[in-house]
């Protein structure tokens, strides 16, 4: 790879341990995927959740942070994905002390080195969103093909230690969608039907997401007559990345980069699109459903819920309890938890029996250990991502609507 | 019998050999792996059930879901981790995991790879090389 001299000093560890084990680190993975060179990124969004850190992941930051802070500090503004602790809330959820020690420890490091704990995958709704044409390094699959797709902005999926890396070197390996060439469609879908729920949009990136199973490919979604909202944009594009690993989609007419169906391809022959019916999204569902089972819990949360999701949660609860035998969780960024506060969302939700944590999301709280502490096996979401990922777990998913997960969660079975 | 050598892009990690667990399907350690009883947990997945533990996984790709790049390591270092892993597509994820845990990781094979290696057969993996030796 070329260097700069500011980037061959790092690697000469002229500037400090911290900076150059995470350059090379970057020259590993950028001579895996034959990167010319590195862009230099303007921001930092770092997945670093103490069930994926484990031990050793946090062991690793306090040896950085042990660094002199002129070292060991980040060189652009970096911010986090959600924890795996809500401190508020650890203790009603059955998590353990070690669990909450492990996730003091790694704060106290980050800290140390400057990041700014955020602990949202919503940054792109509530920090900073970015512009078309930025270069970034954001480590959430889910704020990744966001700001990709919907904001034309730029940048890989990079994992927890590679968005550390950017953030201590202030650069990103210069391939994928970083490259304009690279951000092209290579598959094309045409909606036949419109989505009528957040979860109809996650059920609808699941099903091309299932299609596609490759990071190199960019969905083009046709027949979008009507621009969706922030959040379902948000629940599609979740779904497709959790499903597929896909990191950019264009949606003819709607993003930035696909202003028609020639150019969301540029010099590729479009290919023919293939139809996604009412059908398929029925089919899908029926893929998550059991009818008449009890029902352990209900999660709203993959990614976290916006403001506005959180007044449509609090209106569907209010007057209502929450069965006895079901546990109903929210998750929200702490911004937004803190306007639920001030608003009452948190008061009616709470009010109704349910839980609402802040700064963390479900699957990424030692989910395992959660369920088994709990008693948790059957659970249901507006989530496509979530039951994608839950199953893992030990979990048996449900997906529905919103309405639908809220009148299981007070009958305490699945309708 | 001759080995038989497989080319693929220059990778990641150690020079390895051992026994190979294979499928036609994709890899998440977040979404696919009980990573502390060290087998496949998700339901769905062909390799259900199975211990991957000192295994040469060969796959068809990486699943959505960022949290293989830190996992990896922490696998390694507690002696839960594969020993190497065989893609024929990889994202980014797999590779920033592979490169923070040091693990022998190969992808872009001629060919799906998930056909060429049968489990149970011995392979060396040679990420400088690039390539994949099975022992004949």
């Amino acid at each position: 790879m070329r260097l700069t001299d500011i980037e061959r000093a790092m690697l000469a560890g002229k500037l400090g341990e911290p900076r150059r084990w995470a350059i090379e680190q970057q020259m590993r993975v950028g001579r895996f995927f034959d990167a010319k060179d590195f862009v230099e990124v303007t921001q930092v969004h770092l997945m670093a959740d103490t069930e994926s850190l484990g031990d050793s992941g946090v062991r690793f930051l306090e040896e950085l942070a042990a660094e002199s802070e002129a070292e060991r500090r980040v060189r652009v503004p970096t911010v986090t994905d959600p924890r795996g602790i809500d401190f508020a809330a650890y203790k009603r959820l059955k998590q353990t002390e070690r669990m909450a020690d492990l996730e003091r420890r790694a704060i106290a490091a980050f800290r140390a080195m400057g990041v700014m704990m955020t602990d949202t995958c919503i940054n792109y709704q509530t920090i900073m969103p970015p512009v078309r044409g930025e270069h970034l390094a954001f480590g959430d699959t889910g704020s990744t093909i966001y700001v990709n797709s919907v904001l034309g902005a730029r940048s890989n999926f990079e994992g927890g230690p590679a968005a550390l890396a950017a953030a201590l070197t202030g650069r990103a390996p210069c391939y994928g969608y970083h490259l304009p060439e690279k951000r092209r469609g290579t598959a094309a879908f045409a909606l036949k039907t419109r989505p009528q729920s957040l979860s109809d949009w996650g059920a609808v990136g699941g099903i091309i997401g299932r299609k596609l199973q490759s990071y190199w490919q960019v969905p083009v979604i046709e027949g979008i007559e009507e621009a969706p909202t922030s959040d379902e944009l948000k629940h599609f594009g979740a779904a497709l990345a959790s499903f597929g690993t896909v990191a950019l989609f264009h949606m003819v007419g709607v993003t930035p980069e696909a202003p028609d169906r020639r150019r969301a391809f540029g010099r590729r022959a479009p290919p023919r699109a293939k139809p996604i019916t009412a059908a398929d999204i029925r089919a899908f569902y029926g893929s998550y459903g059991a009818k008449g089972d009890k029902l352990d819990v209900v999660v709203f949360s993959a990614p976290q819920l916006s403001l506005v999701e959180m007044q449509s949660l609090a209106g569907l609860v209010s007057g209502r309890r929450i069965h006895s035998g079901t546990t109903l969780l929210a998750a929200t960024s702490p911004e937004i938890k803190a306007a639920c506060d001030r608003m009452g969302f948190t008061a009616a939700i709470e009010g109704a029996g349910g839980i609402v944590a802040s700064g963390v999301c479900f699957y990424q709280m030692h989910a395992r250990e959660i369920g088994e502490a709990n008693g948790w096996r059957r659970l249901m979401s507006n989530s496509a991502k979530l039951v994608n990922i839950i199953g893992g777990y030990g979990y048996e998913p449900v997906l529905a609507t919103m309405e639908r997960c809220v009148d299981s969660a007070v009958a305490g079975k699945v309708l | 019998m001759k080995p038989r050598i497989l080319h693929a892009h220059p990778g990641i990690g150690p020079k390895v050999t051992g026994v190979a667990l294979v499928a036609a399907d994709y890899f998440s350690a977040r979404y696919d792996l009980d990573r502390i009883k060290g087998v496949f947990s998700r339901p769905a997945h062909k390799l259900y059930g199975q211990p991957y533990v000192g295994r040469v996984l060969v796959l068809l790709g990486a699943k959505g879901g960022v949290a293989t790049s830190w996992m990896l390591r922490e696998m390694s270092e507690r002696g839960l981790a594969p020993l190497a892993l065989l893609l024929n597509t990889a994202n980014p994820i797999m590779a920033q995991g592979a490169a923070f845990a040091n693990l022998a990781f190969l992808d872009r094979f001629k060919g799906d790879v998930t056909a060429a290696i049968r489990t149970g057969e011995t392979v060396t993996v040679d990420p400088v090389a690039g390539t994949v030796t099975l022992e004949g």
